[in-house]
């Protein structure tokens, strides 16, 4: 605050005005009828939020269909620019000009207050467009027809209760967090097959599951691939998770299903570390825990699909556990509820994932078509095989991190 | 060779189209008579079945057995307790137990179909995607029917093993989805207003009356000794199924679900077994490559177009404007 004369802890009188983000009572109403008093003029009024700026367009508007014929905006372009900057008045004058070809009586009828309709609806048009394209009519057709359709339950989805339109929406949802938030590199891409089963194996880490999330995401839009998480049933039993999880093409990890899918050609993933890997404390960041029993190892086998192993970096530093109140986590039936230093001390605040620098890189598959489908039996063999992904892992977040550097710069 | 075969629980709706099937099909298929018993009488025309009216949780079924001769046993009607009716558990367990020590004194009885039902595997979040016959249910058969059918099929291996030389057919067939058929699911898509649970969207299957009722012959007429299972092939999601009958779905928490939906379709004048919400929760799906490589039955109706016929059989839903499905 700049003015420095006016009580600590008061805004002043009601109406008053603070000279940077809101005009007094006297302006405004000066503004209104015509003469508009200039405010003192700073740089910094080009910044000046969109309030005033709306608030003065709607008497341009009134007057502008009177005079249909004539450019609008000329009378008033003084007075216009005498309270808002050029951008305004250029965005006001389209705004009015569009309105009344659109709607010829619509302004005649005076406003009192709010923003008039056609303005919503030059406004909305507008926004299609930017947000569409310059095709969005039939774009915005397209969109009305699949509304329609999911409305009637018109589509299709498969035995594990996967939707793929639901799995575009996600993936679109989540690209400006995994690209614009976690900075996302992806290497090694080409190590998914373009079609047939394959069996990914990541590591674990963020105390939620994101990097699930987010290691989808990479595989749809690089590789072009839907990827079918395996999930532990603590997922399937909580509201909402569960079902949205089942959407989006997750299913239970069990031999059963794994088996299934991969048998079927589809992508599948798995994090054989499971809770004990999200749920770990900071300090053990990139160390991967137990990796499971090695069922994953055995399910491809009888499968014949290769493994492919996956190093996620980055989603260890989004939620750092700094404690658990494993009492409370019992009580609620969870794995462990954790503490990290903005939650929950910020409340929701804290749910805000912290903005790390994020790699997945795609390691070379191990193949598992040389040995017999009945090799999944042994168990000494399966132990080995699970011991040379969780090493090739290991090295792959050791290499990563170097790679990477700070964590969040 | 003629045959004799007894029907148990003629008085419910599917069980009686099995018999009437099974006694239209007639001498050419070799059957030669068809025995219909119950408690209560039919309301069904039951064409050429002979009925009589006895309960199978008395030893009388053992004197039906034997003065007519039977070699088929078809035993049906295991269904979860109905408002109206005695009670579910004496009739499916007891009753089970009854008939099946008849057949075991009975020297003529050459052949067993049971018409179990998809509740032997339970429901809960440990499901698998799809259950094959190998597999026991993880969670949700401590109580209610689902604990019933459970005791029927263990009495029905039992009796496999005392009785080796009988073909024993068990179908577990997911629910029939038909206007006439008298099942929890029809009942509860007939409501105007579908209660679900919150946070949940569980995965359904239904079977056709045609395939089940085919099905069923074929178990009768051929050897076909094994458990199946039997639904139509793909899935429908609860609310994928509301909007396709333009019902709207009512979400209840679902701590207190069971008794709050039952409760809730009560006044809507319908009834729900109590066992019904864990269904409504996790959902099941089976899987019938057995019955397709096995049992040698290729079911001619999906689980979606069992519910289209559903829906055009059934007063149009209150949203059904909204979905644009006439």
């Amino acid at each position: 605050m700049n003015d420095d004369r006016k009580t600590i802890g008061s805004g002043g009188k009601p109406g008053r005005g603070n000279h940077a983000t809101s005009p007094s009572v006297a302006a405004r109403s000066l503004a209104g009828a015509g003469t508009a008093k200039k405010p003192v003029a700073r740089p910094k009024k080009v910044a000046e939020p969109a309030k005033p700026t709306a608030k003065k367009a709607a008497p341009a508007k009134k007057a502008a269909p009177k005079k249909a014929a004539t450019p609008p905006t000329e009378p008033q372009k003084p007075r216009l620019r005498a309270v808002t900057d050029e951008d305004a008045a250029a965005a006001a004058a389209a705004a009015a000009e569009e309105a009344a070809r659109r709607t010829r009586t619509a302004g005649a009828a005076p406003q009192p207050a709010g923003i008039p309709l056609d303005e919503i609806v030059v406004a909305v048009i507008q926004a299609a467009q930017r947000v569409l394209g310059t095709d969005w009519e039939s774009r915005a057709a397209t969109l009305l027809a699949t509304v329609r359709k999911r409305l009637s339950g018109d589509y299709e989805i498969d035995e594990f209760g996967f939707d793929p339109e639901i799995a575009e929406v996600l993936s679109a949802a989540i690209e400006p967090i995994a690209e614009k938030w976690f900075r996302l590199e992806v290497r090694g891409i080409e190590n998914i097959p373009e079609e047939g089963g394959a069996l990914l194996v990541a590591n674990h880490s963020g105390t939620v599951p994101l990097d699930g999330l987010i290691t989808g995401y990479a595989v749809k839009k690089y590789a072009g691939r839907n990827l079918r998480p395996l999930g532990a049933d603590l997922v399937f039993s909580l509201p909402v998770v569960g079902q949205v999880a089942r959407k989006v093409g997750a299913t239970l990890a069990c031999q059963e299903d794994a088996e299934r899918l991969l048998t079927t050609g589809e992508l599948a993933g798995v994090w054989p570390e499971g809770f004990k890997g999200i749920g770990k404390p900071f300090a053990e960041r990139y160390k991967l825990q137990r990796f499971g029993r090695g069922g994953f190892v055995s399910s491809a086998m009888r499968a014949q699909v290769p493994i492919v192993p996956v190093s996620i970096v980055g989603a260890e530093e989004i939620y750092p556990l700094v404690g658990n109140v494993p009492s409370l986590a019992r009580l609620l039936g969870l794995p462990y509820l954790p503490i990290t230093p903005f939650f929950p001390l910020l409340g929701p605040l804290g749910l805000v994932p912290l903005p790390s620098k994020w790699i997945i890189e795609f390691g070379e598959p191990v193949r598992t078509d040389a040995y017999e489908p009945e090799a999944a039996d042994d168990p000494m063999l399966l132990f080995n095989v699970t011991d040379q992904v969780r090493e090739t892992i290991q090295q792959t977040l050791y290499k990563l991190l170097v790679d990477r550097g700070n964590a969040f710069f | 060779m003629s045959r004799v075969i007894l029907v148990t629980g003629v008085a419910g709706s599917f069980a009686s189209l099995v018999a009437r099937r099974l006694a239209d099909l007639g001498e050419d298929a070799g059957i030669d008579k068809v025995v219909g018993i119950d408690t209560i009488l039919p309301d069904a025309d039951l064409g050429g079945v002979k009925f009589v009216r006895a309960d199978v949780r008395t030893p009388v079924i053992g004197k039906v057995i034997a003065v007519e001769d039977v070699d088929t046993v078809v035993h049906l009607d295991v269904n979860p307790p109905q408002r109206g009716r005695a009670s579910g558990k004496e009739l499916n367990v007891i009753g089970t137990m009854q008939l099946l020590a008849a057949c075991q004194r009975s020297t003529t009885v050459g052949k067993l179909v049971l018409g179990s039902s998809a509740a032997v595997y339970g429901s809960s979040s440990r499901d698998p995607a799809m259950f094959s016959e190998s597999l026991l249910a993880r969670s949700g058969v401590r109580s209610g029917f689902p604990k019933d059918i459970v005791e029927v099929e263990s009495y029905v291996r039992g009796f496999a093993r005392r009785r080796p030389d009988v073909i024993i057919t068990t179908i577990r067939a997911a629910q029939v989805l038909h206007a006439d058929i008298d099942t929890p699911l029809r009942n509860y898509f007939s409501n105007p207003v579908l209660p679900s649970v919150l946070g949940f969207d569980p995965r359904l299957q239904f079977l056709a009356l045609d395939d089940a009722l085919e099905i069923f012959s074929q178990a009768v007429l051929h050897d076909r000794p094994g458990t199946f299972n039997a639904a139509g092939d793909g899935i429908v999601l609860l609310s994928q199924a509301a909007r396709r009958l333009g019902r709207p779905l009512l979400p209840l928490p679902p701590f207190g679900f069971a008794a709050a939906a039952r409760r809730f379709v009560r006044a809507m004048g319908s009834d729900i077994p109590p066992d019904l919400h864990r269904l409504l929760t996790y959902g099941r799906a089976l899987d019938t490559s057995a019955l397709r490589d096995i049992f040698g039955y290729d079911l001619t109706r999906t689980s979606e177009q069992t519910l289209d016929d559903f829906r055009q059989s059934i007063r149009p839903g209150i949203l059904t404007a909204l979905g644009g499905r006439a």
